[in-house]
């Protein structure tokens, strides 16, 4: 199963060397991981999403947590939480496909922010379906470059632990 | 008052209770050097930098204390790389503190430049690259925190040139609150209560404990475990001296090389009490087959270790010690003496043996002598492979802190800077290194070091001329083609060798020479080399091959 564990870490120089290098001694596969400073300065939040059974993402939580520089780590995949990623698309469109190609970005809420000559430059956000369905959805016009961040995610409620 | 980087080090040390350290200057680390000239803290001069960190892990695991090894940068500090690695994989404290290329240089490949906290990543508890002479006293404040509590370990410190120069306010800091740190963890006493119904509900109890119990200083509440619901104790390698290997409920070593009946009772058994453990491939043998009746108690300091290689029913996570003393004020006696019974059987009916073979001396009967005459009362360190082995299972460990080997890295070469460690930490203390011919050469050069500062340590080879363990494993599983194990060329004479560095070295060729050989070895007030030529092709047996349930012992 495919975990979300949210890791606030030590804000200094190392700890995602740290952190990445701890998932590939221990043989555990990272699918995506977004890390940047939280209203904390010395404080960055990560969020991870892995795969493996259950006792193996265990595992990865105890291990991450003994890390010095990991301040607090959960997996949240059980939580409701709200989570975004932010995808970049360069897509083919000639003159003649640029109606369509805005009808499905307007569809998806997503946004134009690059015109070149026989491109279109997209940016999406949301989470990983909505990512998922509009790539497919402009697939069909030739996806010429895509980036994404990586999802990061949030807890709903209260503050978390704060319940 | 202001201090350079290099003697606020040397301050904190001195706060921190350091009174020896182990090292090799260069230049990125002179600053340090320099200023040490001027300190009561003794320097004890390696002849190779591997040497510092397993010198400085003997030290650590014979006093209690944390060890100190220094290095320079580039190839001094990759020259502590093995030991820092074994340090980890035995949970031992110790501090390492290399020199580094000045901060402005760092990442530009200047001369002696190693990325030593990058290479040790995997293998420290915790590193730091000091970048600003201000955060010094903090951090060597946490570095010794953290390698002391909770499940220790090593840490490093890289310390550029120009920061140890550089000059600041000196101020011993506090005890430093490290919010991603918790070396402790608070015992759900319904989880005690549990565990305590289990031992009382048992028909078949055993416990196996390991360095955790030594390392929490626990040995009082294991034998207070032990002897009040009369369960009998099998200990790991590590776990040697927690609990006397003379005491009727003892059953010696389990595991590859364990003995009979500890491998025979943990296979049987309807309970596993695990103390300080951690349930490593040579303990379990094949996991799936792993004492499928039994229940299993963990307690451990390391969360991480609970449920990793086992399932286990009743977690105790926290330190040892404190868990093992919450548990004994609940604990309940099993009634049932019929499984006490059934292993003292197994004990008496499957001891330890050797075929004895006139005019040719067993390398067993050495390590049994050595015991006869020091009735437990020294320190043993060991080499690794079948001597390791040896010693292990006929040196009847007594008391914590007594028995340091290499478990999780088996480094050969480990034991002579060892016994260098513990010798200097304990110096009224008898040391043995159980050495083979193989292992002593990778660190002979630390003959000089013991010379040097008068460390008496008496080397024991077990001498067969071969790298008997892997000679051992060609024999019983590859056939007998003893592909690049056989040392008898080339490898020099072991009593010249002692002569040239200045040291006693003695013989023994036949079974009476041994015991003559070892009182004159204690007898010597200096370092001793005595090369026992032993038996070549002799094995160390029981043998649970790799991957084999553990019933499924070879031999003996
Ligand atoms: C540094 C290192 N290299 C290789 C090994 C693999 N190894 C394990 S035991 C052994 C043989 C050791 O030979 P010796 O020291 O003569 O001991 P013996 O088994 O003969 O008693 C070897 C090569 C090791 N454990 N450590
Ligand atoms: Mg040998």
């Amino acid at each position: 199963m495919r975990h979300t564990l949210s890791v606030l870490v030590e804000n200094q120089p190392g700890v995602l060397t740290r952190v990445a290098g701890l998932f590939a001694r221990r043989g555990y596969n990272i699918e995506s991981l977004a890390v940047g400073q939280t209203h904390d300065p010395s404080v960055s939040c990560m969020t991870i999403v892995a795969g493996g059974d259950d006792l193996v993402i265990e595992q990865v939580v105890n291990q991450l947590d003994k890390l010095i520089d990991v301040i607090e780590i959960r997996d949240i995949t059980q939580v409701k939480y709200v989570d975004r990623e932010l995808m970049l698309l360069k897509v083919k469109a000639e003159a003649s496909m640029r109606g369509e190609i805005m009808q499905i970005v307007d569809i998806f809420r997503a946004r134009i922010v690059d015109i070149g000559q026989e491109t279109l430059t997209i940016e999406c956000t949301g989470d990983a379906g909505k990512a998922q369905a509009i790539e497919k959805s402009l697939k069909p016009f030739g996806i010429l470059e895509l980036a994404r961040t990586g999802k990061i995610a949030m807890v709903r409620g209260p503050k978390y632990g704060d319940v | 008052m202001k201090l350079t980087g290099a003697e606020i080090i040397i301050k904190a040390f001195e706060h921190e209770g350091v009174d020896i350290v182990f090292g090799y200057p260069g230049g990125q680390i002179l600053p340090f050097y320099d200023k040490l000239f001027d300190s009561s803290i003794r320097h004890i001069l390696v002849r190779h930098e591997q040497g510092a960190a397993h010198a400085a892990e003997g030290y650590a695991r014979a006093t209690g204390k944390p060890g100190v090894c220094i290095a320079t940068s580039g190839p001094g500090a990759t020259n502590l790389v093995t030991g820092i690695a074994n340090a980890y994989m035995d949970s031992i404290p110790i501090i390492a503190l290399t020199g580094q290329v000045p901060t402005t240089k760092i990442g530009s490949d200047a001369f002696q430049e190693a990325d030593i906290t990058g290479i040790t990543l995997p293998i420290v508890k915790h590193s730091y690259l000091v970048r600003d002479v201000n955060t010094l006293a903090g951090i060597v404040r946490s570095a010794f925190h953290i390698a002391t509590t909770g499940r220790p370990g090593p840490v490093l410190i890289d310390l550029p040139n120009d920061v140890s120069t550089a000059t600041a306010e000196f101020e011993y800091p506090p005890p430093v609150a490290l919010r991603g740190y918790q070396a402790r963890r608070e015992i759900d006493p319904n989880l005690i209560y549990q565990a305590a119904k289990a031992i009382g509900e048992a028909k078949k109890p055993v416990i196996y404990s390991g360095g955790g119990v030594i390392s929490s200083g626990a040995s009082e509440e294991l034998r207070e475990l032990a002897e009040r619901a009369q369960i009998p104790v099998t200990t790991t390698l590590l776990g040697k001296g927690a609990f006397p290997e003379t005491h009727p409920l003892s059953l010696g070593m389990l595991g590859m090389h364990g003995t009979k009946y500890a491998n025979y009772a943990i296979s049987y058994s309807d309970l596993i009490i695990a103390i300080g453990a951690r349930f490593d491939d040579r303990i379990t043998g094949r996991l799936d087959t792993f004492a499928p009746h039994a229940k299993v108690i963990h307690i451990d300091v390391d969360p991480a270790e609970i449920g990793k290689n086992v399932r286990v029913h009743h977690p105790l996570n926290g330190d040892v010690r404190a868990v093992l003393k919450e548990l004994l004020l609940r604990l309940e006696a099993p009634e049932d003496q019929e499984w006490l019974k059934q292993v003292m059987a197994w004990k008496a009916e499957n001891p330890l043996t050797y075929a004895w073979v006139d005019g040719v001396i067993k390398p067993q009967y050495v390590i049994e002598q050595i015991w006869d005459l020091t009735r437990g009362n020294g320190i043993v360190t060991t080499e690794v492979g079948q001597n390791q082995m040896w010693a292990a299972q006929y040196y009847k460990t007594l008391a914590p802190r007594t028995f340091i080997s290499s478990g999780g890295l088996g480094t050969m070469g480990f034991g002579l800077p060892a016994a260098i460690g513990a010798q200097a930490g304990c110096p009224d203390k008898l040391v043995f290194d159980i050495a083979g011919d193989g292992s002593i050469q990778m660190n002979s050069q630390e003959l000089a070091t013991a010379v040097a500062y008068n460390l008496p340590v008496k080397v024991a080879i077990l001498n067969n001329g071969y790298l008997g363990m892997v000679r051992q494993w060609q024999e019983l599983m590859w056939n007998r083609r003893y592909s690049q194990t056989d040392l008898n060329v080339g490898t020099p004479d072991f009593v010249k060798l002692a002569e040239a560095y200045g040291a006693l070295g003695l013989r023994a060729t036949r079974p009476e020479e041994v015991r003559p050989a070892l009182e004159q070895a204690i007898a010597t007030p200096k370092p001793v080399v005595i090369d026992f030529v032993v038996a070549r092709e002799e094995n160390v047996f029981p043998f649970v091959p790799p991957g084999q349930p553990l019933t499924k012992m070879v031999g003996g």
